[in-house]
């Protein structure tokens, strides 16, 4: 299985293609078109992190020593945001993702997404993603 | 146009966003400032920073002097009948919490309190937390389809245990004008005190409290081209004596013993502490500077572009309009059919263009239309048609991406 770095460098690759903003923005679209929707069941209250401008949608799973993700949103560009965030950490060690920084967003220039001004959810998703990490951490022992 | 004419005053709007010329729609949240409100605060900071009301030097003595010219400034521009009803405060938020602070020890149990549904959450949450500590019951008044509140329902609930009515002048969110002067008529009639937010209606309209009668009336400097941090609130002699202090401290007393203390007279009771001083006398240039441009030139510009801009928004397919009251500020409050607010901000801010999206800290609206929030375009003195041109350019290229 790849790595986070290798996913990481993944990302930028793709992106190093697009040369203005549309490009980048019809690919986040995209992406967020592209992401699996959560069942209605998942998408109740206590997975739901409320931001004032999108609601994000976040559960995980540990199997075997790996954690998966299901996450949503109600706006596509979150969703794509969802979708690039989750990239990474899809499936990796609870060890790795607790202390993943996300570091590809800024070359990116989409740490704009995570600012609390945005109220977007995205930020609070973040910190639930590591918080998970920590959690499958302590369960292991 | 009158834009043509301002907008040289204002330096922010030749900044560029994201390699954009600027295009500044988020008005109701707060305006830009002209070069002379920025020339102000420079200026006293520079030639005359000291505080008011103490030191008989004369620094202070200028500081003072156009601290309290503001007062008069503002006691002139609403027609209040006395500067001491003139209260400086920290904005609109900080007003009403003065308000709603003050009659905790004058309700009781059995009393009501009406608000609206149109509702800043800063004219609510106050209320409700009045409501909590006295016992007091909240009412509501609800909002039709086109942004009106009925006033049907709002008769209907006047009685003689409503102590207190709260609502705004205009609608933050959708831009409804209510019915100020009837409204208020209608609750002393029953011998409610009213207490009236302003803030959305002093940036565009001529406001006279004298003839609307009102109690109470808040406002705030940032969102009339003035200085953030600071606000008034006008209330009548005779409620302002009647109220408590809200804050204790230095400047709202005349006597202080270790056991008590005796309170200072209107305004001073109400402003404890050192005052936002730069930003008093900033709002004191934007007072003028708004005087000098004209209020019925301001407004007749803004309901010209609300005309044009209602009229271009409506010719793109899927855009519905919230907010479609007869009597409306320049406030364009939308959505387009199948597409997320907020993915609609996101792309209009990658093309330079600022506008709000979400609840407006008006989350009660968006649960009547049922809907997470709007796009909000809203209007001040220096927009002009080529920025709505661009808004609606914008959306059209958003909403092809997004499609």
């Amino acid at each position: 299985m790849e790595s986070i770095a290798q996913r990481e460098a993944a990302i930028l690759e793709d992106f190093s293609f697009f040369d203005d903003w549309m490009d980048k923005y019809e690919h986040l679209i995209a992406l967020g078109k592209e992401l699996s929707p959560m069942s209605e069941e998942q998408k109740v209250e206590e997975n739901q992190i409320k931001g004032c401008q999108s609601q994000v949608w976040l559960c995980a799973r540990e199997e075997e020593g790996r954690v998966f993700f299901d996450a949503d949103a109600d706006a596509i560009i979150t969703r794509g945001m969802i979708a690039l965030l989750l990239r990474p950490v899809q499936g990796q060690a609870p060890v790795d993702i607790a202390s993943y920084e996300f570091g590809f967003l800024d070359p990116l220039g989409l740490t704009a997404h995570l600012s609390p001004t945005r109220a977007n959810g995205l930020l609070s998703m973040v910190k639930q993603i590591r918080l998970y990490g920590v959690a499958f951490q302590a369960k292991r022992g | 146009m009158l834009s043509d004419k301002i907008r040289s005053d204002f330096p922010i709007l030749t900044r560029q966003v994201h390699g954009k010329s600027l295009v500044y729609l988020d008005n109701a949240a707060t305006t830009q400032k002209p070069q002379a409100v920025i020339d102000a605060l420079v200026g006293y900071y520079s030639g005359y920073n000291s505080n008011v009301h103490r030191g008989v030097h004369q620094l202070s003595q200028e500081a003072t002097e156009a601290f309290e010219a503001v007062r008069r400034q503002l006691q002139t521009r609403i027609n209040a009948s006395e500067s001491h009803e003139i209260i400086l405060t920290k904005g609109t938020t900080d007003s009403l919490n003065l308000v709603a602070h003050g009659f905790r020890s004058i309700l009781k149990p059995e009393d009501e309190i009406i608000v609206t549904q149109l509702e800043h959450h800063s004219n609510l949450v106050p209320w409700q937390m009045l409501a909590q500590h006295t016992g007091a019951t909240l009412r509501y008044v609800p909002i039709d389809g086109r942004g009106v509140l009925d006033q049907a329902v709002y008769q209907s609930l006047l009685n003689e245990r409503t102590k207190l009515v709260a609502f705004n002048h205009i609608s933050n969110a959708l831009g409804t004008i209510n019915p100020v002067k009837a409204m208020t008529a209608a609750a002393h009639a029953v011998g409610a005190v009213v207490v009236v937010d302003g803030a959305q209606a002093l940036p565009h309209s001529h406001v006279d409290v004298q003839d609307l009668d009102v109690d109470f009336y808040a406002g705030s400097a940032h969102k009339m081209y003035g200085p953030t941090g600071v606000g008034l609130l006008y209330g009548k002699t005779a409620w302002l004596e009647t109220l408590p202090p809200y804050q204790g401290g230095g400047e709202m007393i005349s006597e202080v013993a270790m056991d008590q203390s005796s309170y200072a007279g209107l305004p001073h009771k109400f402003e404890a502490g050192t005052p936002n001083i730069a930003g008093v006398i900033g709002w004191g240039a934007a007072l003028s500077w708004m005087q000098q441009v004209g209020l019925e030139a301001i407004e007749a510009h803004e309901q010209a572009l609300l005309a044009y801009g209602t009229e271009r928004l409506l010719a793109i397919p899927g855009v519905k309009i919230y907010g479609v009251a007869p009597e409306k500020a320049a406030v364009l409050s939308f959505n387009v059919a199948g597409v997320h607010p907020y993915d609609v901000g996101t792309l209009l801010d990658q093309m330079g263009i600022a506008v709000r999206t979400g609840q407006h800290c008006t989350q009660p609206i968006m649960d009547c239309f049922g809907i997470p929030g709007t796009i909000r375009a809203s209007l001040a003195a220096y927009t002009s048609r080529e920025d709505l041109d661009a808004l609606a350019r914008g959306l059209e290229k958003a909403i092809a991406l997004l499609a």
